[in-house]
Formats: structure tokens, C-alpha cells, sequence
């Protein structure tokens, strides 16, 4: 019987033969901290008696949680993992980089890594064909220690897709309406793992959008195979000796097949309080919105500024919307400027913000007002997610953010492209 | 044994319901953190819970964020286990790292306020108020060990590794 990609990296990395339902200890090729679950983490490396990292040089600190720090007790925690990562000799990710996720992709990832880190978008590197999951501090502080820490091997859902994307519908469009169909337990213990001939023309921005958003399904990773796309975006950032092609096998055994048609999908949009509470974005028109969040890990990259402004050139957002934009890194916020995505959004009236991730989890930055709505291009809508449990959270891709922050009110990007 | 009373919580109780992200500022003073827990579920639970008091809740508990903090500031407020219909991934795997016990089980006929017994070697709840016995799922062996000692962080203070055999 043929593996799955989820079986084939564990197998790898265990030297077991690892079939869905296995427990392995598989060593880990990447462990990351952030400054919200970092601090956590350092405090259970020695209480653990654990005494150095397994490998300093995939092992990384980031603050991009609360950047620049609003507050002196935030500000001590950053001093705790600054003083971590100068004594550990781990790679130091300070403010204004950028958001762990995108920087682990652009400059980390690798296809065929186990990569664990103390952060539940961590599966977004599943894009460029790793398996890649979130896990607590206490998990992450002896996976930085041991180099491995123990899987359950996942059973996997095979998404299939085929045909192409339409004019305004994108990889949040899919995500979003999978998310709705199998609901946001629909997945948990397992693996998400994406195919077909639809993926060829999915570019790796895009493959991270939907990589990110598998744990809102519950899975333990979203996978893509690492193909030609995943070789030609490695290449370009300069990193080609990090490629290797990893393809499930023919004969894998899989707990469901899903077939998605691109074609079919129209823009897509989670309602408060749950990411897999989903309409479609006409169906919500009338809906006013106050605020539109253009960033995140899920939606920061340069592709979709570059959308948002496409939409957003030479014209202004609705007077009663405020319109905040956060670049996922410094990169994209450089290249982002280069390209006058950032100029055209200024000018079209919005407020950016320094790569982070502040606004999408109600640290800082961007928190609503009683009653408010805001329609986000992040992953997660509970209530209270940015900041305040009487507001509301609505989740969409950058090009119906932008559409709704001209408009005033949930608006389908085709209305206005 | 355990013996406590049940919180009742619904479907869909999410980290951020357990411990908001507008209280990050708080992550490094715990006792303070801990008073916020599950505010945006229950604003009255953090005054209602006792020692030794269950969780009870529907499908999808701790559904999310990784925080380790979640199950922490439950573990700190006096909750000895957690029961629910089904549960995510990242919150189950921390909560036993914690030592705090979370079982499987089907909830729907525990109310707010029954007095329950855990009894975590037998793998059953016996609900006193509504004299009702219900079983829970097995826990894979690796999570009991780990259990046993008290959660991760002491597991591999004294083994040093993790022993699978």
C-alpha cells in the first residue's frame, strides 16, 4: 500500500514505516517560538532540565505578536526571548521582520521538513510540501531540546481540484467554502492533503492561504506535494539547493476524497463567530462593516496587496470604513512599495501598520468598538478575536476586503472589478 | 476518584473564549491571567469554580490557538478534568502535557451543577444527581504515561527522553 504525503515525510523522519494511526518519534527539522507563547516556552526548556538546543540553526525566535510593544510587561517578555536566543545561539526574529509564518516560508521551510513550533498557523509551511503543525510550549520546549518530539500518525482527506480560479475568486474563496462544508471539527486528528490538476495554476501564495487555514478544519497539517511551483518560488528566494519533489504515492489510502471545481467557486465569506459559518459574499450584501483588517499570515503577502490595490487605485475607501493594512513581512513591504501597491492603498485612505500580527488576535492595534463589525482577511472570527466579545468578525480575501472597504458593506469583489 | 460539579459549556468553546487575546499583556503574570479564564464564555465561572469542579462541554473544546495557557488558567482556576463530546487537537495534547485529564465522553446528559466521580484508572463518570454511570475513551498509552507523571515537562525531567517501549 502506497503512503500518503503525511505518511511519507513521518516515515522519513522516524525510519518507521508510518501508517495513519501509528504513534512515531520523528525528528524535527525546524522549532519556532513567537513572543505570545515563547516566553512559556523558555520558562519549560529549564524547568524541563533539558540544557541546550538540539540544533540552534533551525531554531528560531520571533516577535511579531506585539510589535512594537505596547505595553512594559510585553516588553519584558521580549527581553526574555532575546536573552533566550543570545544564550542558545537560536536565529533572532525581531520587530519589523515580519510574521513568523511568512518568514519560516520565505527563508526556512523546506519540502520534506517536520517543522513544529508554538503556534497554530505553523501548518501553513504545508504549502511548500512540509509537514508542518502547532503545538503548546511544553511540546515545543522539548522538541527544541531533543530535536523530535512523538506524532500520531494523521489519517488524511484527499482534496482534489480541478479546473481554475475565476476573475475575483481566490485560494481564500476555497479555503473558506471547504472550511464551510466540512466544519471547523471536520478534519481534527487528521491531515488535509491537496491535488489535482487544480493546483498546478495555484501559486505558492496561494498554497500558503489554504496550507494556513487547514487547523480551522482542526487538521494537524495541510499538505501540498512540493512540485515545479514549490522548486520555481525556491529558487527565486534564492534557496534552490532546499528543493526536493515529494509526491504522494498512487495507491495511497485515504479516509475521503473531496473534489473541488474552481470554477464553481464564488467569493466566500465567514460570519461571526465561527470560521465555518460561511455565505457567500452577495448573500451579505447590506451587511455593514466599520473596519478592514489587509494582512496576516493568512492574507499579508505581496499578491494580495497587490489585489487590494488593483481595487483600491485611485479611489477611496467608504467614510464610515476604516481601512488598516499590515504587510506579512519586511520583504513584502519593500517589494510592496517598489510596486506602489502601498502608495496606491495610502492614497485610496489606509492606515498601515508594521509586519505583525496585533490586530487579528486583539492584542493591539485595530481593536473594535461595541456593536462594530470587521471584515479581515485573517483566519480566526470567535468572538472576542480582535479585542472585544461585543464586536464582530467577518473573514474574506483581500479582494472582498477591498471591494467592502469602497462600499461600506460586504461587497463581492466582481461587483467592482 | 474525583468528585466535583459541572461547569456546562456548549459546542465550539474556542481558546479565545478560554483566554482572549486582549489579555496577552497578562501571559507572564499567571495568577493574574487566571482570572480571566473563560470570560467570554461565562463571565461568572472564574467566581463560581471550585477546587476539584469539572468542565463539561459539547464537540470541539479548546478549538484554535496553541496557547498552553488555556488549558493552564483551567488547571489554575481548580478544574481536575476536563469533559467533552470531542476536543482539538493542539488543546488536548496540552492539557495532558499539563497533567490536567481531558476524557471523552458523551456529555449530553450531564447538567450544570450535577455533582460528578471520575474514576480515571476505571474510565468512568458516575453522575450522582442524575444517577447516570457514562464511560470515556481510551487515551493513547504514550499520553497516560505522560499523565502519570504529572504532565510533560516532569516526564522528561526524569526520563530525559521519551520511552515509547
Amino acid at each position: 500500500m502506497g503512503k500518503t504525503l503525511a505518511e511519507k515525510i513521518l516515515s522519513a523522519k522516524s525510519g518507521d514505516n508510518a501508517k495513519a494511526g501509528d504513534i512515531v518519534i520523528a525528528q524535527v527539522d525546524l522549532v519556532f517560538i513567537q513572543d505570545t507563547t515563547g516566553p512559556l516556552t523558555v520558562r519549560q526548556f529549564h524547568e524541563s532540565g533539558l540544557k541546550r538546543l538540539a540544533r540552534p540553526e533551525r531554531t528560531a525566535v520571533f516577535i511579531d505578536h506585539a510589535v512594537p510593544s505596547p505595553t512594559h510587561t510585553l516588553s519584558n517578555d521580549h527581553l526574555v526571548l532575546r536573552r533566550f536566543a543570545a544564550e542558545t545561539g537560536a536565529i533572532m526574529s525581531d520587530i519589523g521582520e515580519g510574521v513568523c509564518h511568512q518568514l519560516v516560508a520565505e527563508s526556512l521551510a523546506r519540502p520534506g521538513d517536520v517543522i513544529v513550533a508554538s503556534d497554530s498557523h505553523t501548518v501553513t509551511a504545508g504549502g511548500l510540501g512540509a509537514f508542518a503543525t502547532g503545538m503548546g510550549s511544553s511540546d515545543v520546549a522539548v522538541a527544541m531540546g531533543l530535536g523530535k518530539t512523538w506524532f500520531r500518525v494523521p489519517e488524511s482527506i484527499r482534496i482534489t481540484v480541478t479546473g481554475r480560479f475565476r476573475k475575483g475568486v481566490s485560494a481564500k474563496d476555497l479555503i473558506l467554502h471547504l472550511i464551510g462544508q466540512i466544519g471547523a471539527d471536520g478534519a481534527t486528528y487528521k491531515a488535509l492533503e491537496f491535488g489535482g490538476d487544480g493546483i498546478n495554476q495555484m501559486s505558492m501564495s496561494q498554497r500558503f492561504t489554504v496550507a494556513n487555514m487547514a487547523v480551522e478544519a482542526g487538521a494537524k497539517a495541510g499538505i501540498f506535494p512540493a512540485d515545479g511551483t514549490a522548486q520555481k518560488y525556491l529558487v527565486e528566494q534564492g534557496r534552490a539547493e532546499d528543493y526536493q519533489p515529494i509526491y504522494p504515492d498512487a495507491d495511497a489510502s485515504y479516509e475521503k476524497t473531496i473534489n473541488f471545481d474552481l470554477e464553481q467557486l464564488e467569493p466566500t465569506v465567514a460570519r461571526p463567530h465561527t470560521v465555518d459559518n460561511v455565505a457567500l459574499a452577495r448573500e451579505l450584501k447590506g451587511t455593514k462593516i466599520q473596519q478592514v483588517f489587509i494582512g496576516t499570515c493568512t492574507n499579508g503577502r505581496l499578491d494580495d496587496l497587490e489585489i487590494a490595490a488593483g481595487i483600491l487605485k485611485g479611489r477611496k475607501h467608504h467614510p464610515d470604513t476604516r481601512l488598516i493594512i499590515a504587510p506579512a513581512s519586511r520583504r513584502v513591504f519593500l517589494e510592496s512599495l517598489e510596486k506602489g501597491y502601498l502608495q496606491a492603498l495610502v492614497e485610496a485612505g489606509a492606515t498601515v501598520l508594521p509586519p505583525g500580527c496585533g490586530p487579528c488576535l486583539g492584542l493591539h492595534q485595530g481593536a473594535l468598538g461595541d456593536g462594530e463589525a470587521c471584515l479581515s482577511t485573517s483566519n480566526r472570527n470567535f468572538k472576542g478575536r480582535m479585542g472585544n466579545p461585543k464586536a464582530f468578525v467577518y473573514l474574506g480575501s483581500p479582494a472582498t476586503a477591498a471591494a467592502t472597504a469602497l462600499a461600506g458593506e460586504i461587497t463581492d469583489p466582481r461587483e467592482v472589478l | 476518584m474525583l468528585r466535583g460539579k459541572a461547569f456546562k459549556f456548549g459546542d465550539g468553546i474556542s481558546t479565545d473564549h478560554i483566554i482572549p487575546g486582549r489579555y496577552t499583556h497578562l501571559r507572564s503574570n499567571l495568577p493574574e491571567l487566571a482570572r480571566h479564564v473563560l470570560e467570554d464564555a461565562d463571565p461568572t465561572f472564574v467566581s463560581k469554580v471550585e477546587e476539584g469542579d469539572f468542565i463539561v462541554a459539547g464537540n470541539n473544546f479548546g478549538l484554535g490557538s496553541s496557547r498552553e495557557h488555556a488549558p493552564l488558567v483551567i488547571k489554575m482556576a481548580g478544574v481536575r478534568a476536563i469533559l467533552a463530546k470531542s476536543v482539538a487537537r493542539i488543546f488536548f495534547r496540552n492539557a495532558i502535557n499539563l497533567g490536567l485529564p481531558v476524557l471523552i465522553c458523551d456529555t449530553d446528559g450531564i447538567n450544570d451543577g450535577d455533582e460528578l466521580e471520575v474514576d480515571l484508572s476505571a474510565g468512568t463518570v458516575r453522575d450522582v444527581t442524575s444517577r447516570q454511570k457514562l464511560t470515556f475513551g481510551e487515551i493513547p498509552e504514550i499520553m497516560l504515561r505522560i499523565l502519570d507523571e504529572g504532565g510533560l515537562i516532569p516526564y522528561i525531567k526524569k526520563h530525559g527522553d521519551f520511552k515509547l517501549k
